[in-house]
């Protein structure tokens, strides 16, 4: 059941200048959040964004029924959500789309370029539960890119790449070595970032024949299967990120 | 009690709120927001005689009070949507309407007269004015001849409630709903989206795949309720009306300016639920200013 309804900010965390987790709380009891879900936030106070915005949902806790978003600013929308103040109202549509299938058996590799970690703590957790092993991949172009790797480091271990080498191996996430060796310990992929890069790991996994599933964030005017705006190419025609996805297993798509 | 009924031609609409084709799907896609039994009708989306893909990814831009949109009337076909989607929602508690669509004049007429057997379907909306596909569409709905011939040759197979979509990418929108008239339409809706554009400039490249695409939203509003005025003071038939309509004073507007019946389009995707609320704010307007029939509004501008 997909539900409309006001939450209050309850607090923010800045990881930099344009990177920031809000948290916001709800007044009810939340129902199933599972890792791969996604809000449509309406953006209040700017009436220059007009359509709701498309955030996966980084973490959820169903005792104080918060949810909590991490943001990186690139435009109007983004940069506003950053300036409310705590208690302010937030209209969300939630929770939306599909989720990430952790029926895997071995050890998982998990590749998020830039905000395209948001979905993998809820996943990390739900893998932990499951006692499979996992080891984030974490790309950005500089250091100031890459964040979270002490909540991550929680879960598995933590391997970054930056573009110009400030941080971890230099080069983009397909460079580092744990993809360029020989010996492949992994039993799926799962990644999340800009489409250039998701392609490029999905052909990696082809070639490697392991599981993978991308989680793609097409951009969307409603974010429920009304407006069929956001669709990506598979190998059924066109289908909806929003409703079919935003996880996909890479087999599925037409890349 | 107010009375909300409203009849476009035979069709008969419990309220004058109905839901925009390619906004509002299949009507399901809300159920979650909202009870869907509540509105006048459903517009579904644009349906066509064989599946079609539509158009490449971007299918959407943002703009100042509004969107681009350039869908291409994705849908599985007309026989699909008779076997497998109708049955599914015609016991939905509300009038289900098509939105009909042809590349060509023989593609409008195999699909209405497929849906003219259709029971539980009393109107369809002819659409000559998708701007989103490369033959047939708006390219019918700004040209007073094709128009006429579309309507004219529907009009022979469909013999229940024939709806036309004008196009706003007209100079003389009042001379096509004339036309069209004319032609044999029961009734008029109106806007479609206007021809739009949207640039990258970091990139320089436009957003969506296909250049251009359809403007809709807010934005559209002052032009979409001049030219419901127009039509409605130019032709006799009813006037469905919308473009950018967001609350129940937009809707009040639109009724205002000739509107028998009116639209949410993009409103939904921002708020799933307003078009019951439209409904409620609607009946509290009779209601505060002892309008007793909600058709004594429709073009009741005191000028
Ligand atoms: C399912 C899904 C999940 C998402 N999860 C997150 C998340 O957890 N954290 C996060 O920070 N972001 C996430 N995003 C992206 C986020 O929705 C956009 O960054 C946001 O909508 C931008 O709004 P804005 O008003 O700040 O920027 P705008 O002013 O709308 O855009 C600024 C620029 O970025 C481009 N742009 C905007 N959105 C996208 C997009 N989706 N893809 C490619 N280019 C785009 C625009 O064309 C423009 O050039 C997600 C998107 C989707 C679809
Ligand atoms: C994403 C999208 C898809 C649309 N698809 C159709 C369609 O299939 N057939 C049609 O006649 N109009 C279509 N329209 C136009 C709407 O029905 C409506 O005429 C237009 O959006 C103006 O109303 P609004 O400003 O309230 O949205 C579409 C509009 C949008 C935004
Ligand atoms: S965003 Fe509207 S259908 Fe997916």
């Amino acid at each position: 059941m997909k539900l409309v309804r006001d939450f209050k900010v309850a607090g923010y965390k800045w990881l930099n200048e344009s990177n920031f987790i809000i948290e916001l709380q709800s007044a009810e009891d939340l129902p199933p959040i599972h890792p791969g879900n996604f809000a449509e936030i309406q953006v209040p106070g700017n009436p220059n964004v007009f359509l709701r915005r498309p955030f996966s949902i980084y973490d959820c806790d169903l005792t104080y029924n918060t949810l909590s978003f991490y943001v990186k600013i690139i435009g109007e929308g983004t940069a506003t959500l950053g300036k409310l103040k705590q208690g302010d109202t937030v209209n969300l549509i939630f929770p939306l789309g599909n989720k990430f299938d952790t029926e895997t058996e071995g050890p998982v590799l998990i590749i998020g370029g830039g905000s395209g970690i948001a979905p993998f703590l809820l996943l990390g957790k739900e893998l932990k539960e499951k006692g499979i092993p996992m080891t984030f991949l974490v790309g950005g172009r500089t250091s100031g890119d890459v964040h979270l790797t002490d909540v991550f480091g929680q879960y598995g271990d933590i391997l970054i790449t930056t573009e110009d080498g400030s941080q971890g191996t230099k080069g983009m996430v397909t460079h580092h070595p744990v993809i360029q060796e020989e010996s492949f310990p992994f039993k799926k992929i799962f990644t999340c970032g800009p489409d250039p890069m998701m392609k490029a790991i999905a052909e990696i996994a082809k070639q490697k024949s392991v599981e993978c599933e991308a989680s793609l964030e097409n951009t969307m005017a409603c974010g429920f299967g009304a407006c069929l705006c956001c669709v990506v190419e598979t190998t059924t025609g066109n289908r909806c990120v929003c409703t079919d996805g935003p996880v996909f297993n890479i087999k599925e798509l037409a890349w | 009690m107010v009375n909300l009924n409203v009849n476009i031609g035979a069709l008969k609409l419990k309220n004058p709120v109905t839901t925009a084709s390619g906004t509002y799907a299949y009507g399901e896609e809300f159920s979650d927001f909202m009870d869907i039994s509540k509105l006048g009708g459903i517009f579904v989306k644009g349906l066509t005689l064989h599946n079609r893909e539509g158009n490449a990814y971007p299918r959407m831009a943002e703009t100042a009070s509004g969107m681009l949109n350039s869908v291409g009337l994705q849908n599985k076909g007309i026989d699909h949507f008779i076997a497998h989607i109708f049955p599914a929602i015609k016991n939905s508690g509300t009038q289900i309407i098509a939105n009909v669509n042809g590349s060509t004049i023989e593609d409008y007429i195999a699909v209405s007269e497929k849906l003219n057997e259709l029971r539980g379907m009393e109107a369809i909306e002819l659409n000559i004015s998708c701007p989103n596909v490369k033959e047939g569409g708006m390219a019918f709905g700004i040209n007073p001849k094709s128009a006429r011939e579309a309507t004219e040759a529907v009009r022979k197979v469909y013999k229940k409630t024939l709806i036309v979509k004008l196009s706003p990418n007209v100079t003389h929108i009042d001379e096509m709903a004339k036309i069209v008239e004319d032609a044999g339409a029961d009734a008029v809706s109106l806007v479609n989206t206007f021809l739009g554009m949207a640039i990258d400039a970091e990139a320089r490249k436009p957003i969506l795949s296909t250049i251009t695409g359809g403007l809709s939203g807010p934005c559209i509003k002052p032009i979409a309720l001049r030219m419901i005025w127009q039509v409605y003071n130019a032709i006799k038939v009813p006037v469905v009306g919308m473009g950018g309509i967001m609350n129940a004073k937009d809707a009040i507007e639109f009724i205002l300016a000739g509107s028998s019946a009116i639209q949410v389009g993009t409103a939904n995707f921002v708020d799933p639920a307003i078009s019951v609320r439209i409904i409620e704010g609607i009946e509290e307007y009779c209601d505060r200013y002892g309008v007793k029939d909600v058709n004594d509004l429709t073009g009741s501008l005191k000028i």
